[in-house]
């Protein structure tokens, strides 16, 4: 079991308020993301919930059980950390079993636990190694299997793919996503990275200065955001956003459209603009359109097969019905 | 490109280490009759199979062992202290480093005068306050204080280095820690002393090298007497007591071969853990 609620929870550093009031609800095997820009106070959060820091109001419940003044270790909660935080004096082998020796368990049984794991991890040729004899990819491993063998009722991830290159990071995302599949436990993940985001959870939760923007599935937040932050967050890269006369003709303060939703056009069209930047992913290319009469830049997703050059005049059609609609505080309407 | 510094060197350390060998095998009394030739090595005979020679390597090593374990064991405990956010932290820091700046020759001054006085000292006022009969510390307890006051010196240096190891140690590593269930006492069993493992024993090794020619504090305060003689001083008492420097010298170079046993059994240690940690 991993059922998390937060009621009113909030966290002060001084003055600072870095929590604002936010009720959460976690359901139990659901794989949810917090995620934001940096000093959103995603990390704070999690740290609440893993009892690293004091809450200041409100409380938390495990299972339905007051857990807000419980010690870290009494939550049934397991963490991997940004910097994985693995003893570096211990092995492979003993940094794995430390949270079993800890709870005093015989020795036959922290074996049997620590090789299963080890197994589950591919790690049963390194179970001698030192830490700093490891890759970053492997050491992450240990930092998961550290937290495996604590069968937790919750795994919390603070940012752990953040110290990984680029290509064993997108490895390592599905190894956490096969993990958490396997496992079907409670995991909380925070990151600032959307994609990671997108890709992972079963349930974003987007933060901003403290405050929860939104809550939904990846689709959810991409299809339908609730706020002007949450559309320029989520989607990558990011949506354009309209203001002025051409918003208020289609009755809005500001129109936001993803540059998937706009599309060029042989012959004259609605808008019109020179083209600034064309960036080849290969697959796609995306392109900088400027002196649209828009919006100072729009960013629009062409055919990757099509090669565009610097300066060259096109023209662009907005798909009406994809269009996001805000008022002036920013809301969806 | 190193050679003037090779050179510097070697002339700093062959010229008296030179000049100690070569008086060793002399018979020389300088208000006695001054060089009497050659003696070969009877001075190392004498010196080793006169009834003070064992009795001053034991006490040499006891007041080494001692203030090693003091010092690093209250080290450990106040650097530990230090590292909490506590009001004045700056100047707490420097107070608890001050001793380390006083002269040994002052510092064993003050200790004898304005504390272990047995009738003007503060501590004698201390146990008079509680009713008890004052001790004649430096005669009575002349070991321990002796080992007090070197004691008092050399923990400033074993906190400060401590003190930056432990502010070296991954915060993470110890909340990891306590999420894995270790209370206060494991944290510190498994993850702070491993941590410190290192710096423990550079400690260890830099007082060592320091802790074997001890002399102010001796000097100043019991002169020796008292069964506080250590080989150092005994080797000053031999040349500028005894005015027999070929004796003092060959006791010089068992000093030197002491040390280096010492060094070299700390060399392997520090090796080790070193080797350990890049491994």
């Amino acid at each position: 079991m991993g059922f998390i609620e937060l009621k009113q929870v909030t966290k002060n550093f001084g003055d600072l308020q870095v929590i604002k009031p936010l009720d959460l609800e976690i359901k139990d095997g659901e794989f949810t993301v917090f995620v934001g820009p940096s000093g959103c106070g995603k990390s704070t959060l999690l740290r609440l919930i893993a009892g690293l820091e004091d809450l200041t109001s409100g409380s938390i419940q495990i299972d339905g059980r007051e857990a807000s003044q419980d010690a870290p270790a009494k939550r049934g909660l397991a963490m991997v950390f940004q910097s994985y935080a693995l003893y570096p004096h211990m092995n492979v082998y003993k940094n794995i079993a430390f949270p079993l020796k800890m709870v005093g368990m015989d020795k036959d049984a922290i074996d049997k636990k620590v090789r299963k794991a080890a197994e589950v991890l591919n790690l049963n040729d390194y179970l001698e190694r030192k830490p700093a004899q490891l890759s970053g990819g492997q050491r992450q491993r240990v930092a998961i299997g550290r937290a495996i063998v604590r069968e937790p009722s919750a795994f919390l991830f603070d940012e752990p793919l953040s110290n990984l290159d680029a290509a064993l990071r997108v490895g390592m995302r599905l190894e956490i996503s096969e993990l958490h599949k396997r496992l079907n436990t409670t995991m909380i993940y925070v990151t600032h990275d959307q994609v990671e985001a997108m890709t992972m959870a079963d349930r974003i939760v987007v933060m901003n200065h403290g405050v929860i923007e939104q809550v939904g599935t990846p689709l959810e937040l991409y299809r339908n955001p609730k706020n002007l932050f949450v559309a320029g967050f989520i989607g990558s890269p990011k949506m354009n956003f309209i203001e002025g006369s051409w918003a208020q003709a289609q009755g809005a303060h500001s129109v936001g459209i993803r540059p998937e939703h706009i599309s060029i056009t042989a012959e004259q069209s609605e808008w019109k603009g020179v083209v600034k930047m064309a960036e080849s992913l290969g697959s796609d290319t995306f392109l900088h359109i400027q002196d649209s009469g828009v919006a100072e830049t729009l960013t629009v997703r062409a055919d990757g097969e099509k090669s565009f050059n610097r300066g060259q005049e096109v023209f662009l059609k907005p798909k009406k019905e994809s269009l996001h609609l805000f008022n002036e505080k920013g809301e969806r309407q | 490109m190193m050679a003037p510094a090779v050179i510097l060197l070697l002339g700093w350390m062959l010229a008296p280490l030179t000049t100690t060998l070569y008086f060793s095998f002399k018979k020389y009394l300088p208000l006695r009759g001054g060089d009497l030739g050659w003696v070969g090595f009877d001075n190392y005979v004498r010196f080793v199979t006169s009834s003070s020679f064992w009795p001053s390597v034991y006490t040499t090593l006891i007041i080494v062992g001692f203030v090693l374990a003091i010092t690093v064991i209250f080290g450990v405990l106040l650097a530990l202290l230090l590292d909490q956010p506590m009001w004045g932290q700056g100047i707490v820091r420097i107070l608890v480093i001050a001793p380390f700046f006083v002269m040994p020759t002052v510092s064993g001054l003050v200790w004898k005068n304005m504390f272990m006085d047995p009738i003007n000292g503060i501590l004698a006022h201390l146990w008079r306050f509680f009713g008890l009969q004052p001790l004649e510390w430096l005669s009575q307890f002349s070991m321990g204080s002796i080992i007090l006051i070197v004691s008092w010196q050399w923990l400033p240096f074993a906190t400060l280095i401590l003190l930056t190891a432990i502010q070296s140690l991954d915060r993470e590593q110890l909340e990891a820690a306590e999420m894995d269930g270790a209370n206060n006492t494991k944290r510190f069993g498994y993850i702070i002393l491993p941590h410190l493992s290192r710096a423990i024993t550079i400690v260890i090794l830099i007082q060592t090298i320091f802790l074997l020619s001890i002399f102010a504090e001796i000097f100043v305060t019991t002169a020796g007497a008292f069964g506080t003689k250590t080989l150092t001083y005994l080797i000053f008492q031999r040349v500028l007591e005894s005015q027999n420097i070929g004796l003092g010298s060959a006791g010089g170079v068992y000093a030197i071969i002491l040390a280096n046993i010492v060094a070299i059994f700390l060399m392997r240690i520090v090796g080790k853990s070193l080797d350990a940690k890049e491994s």
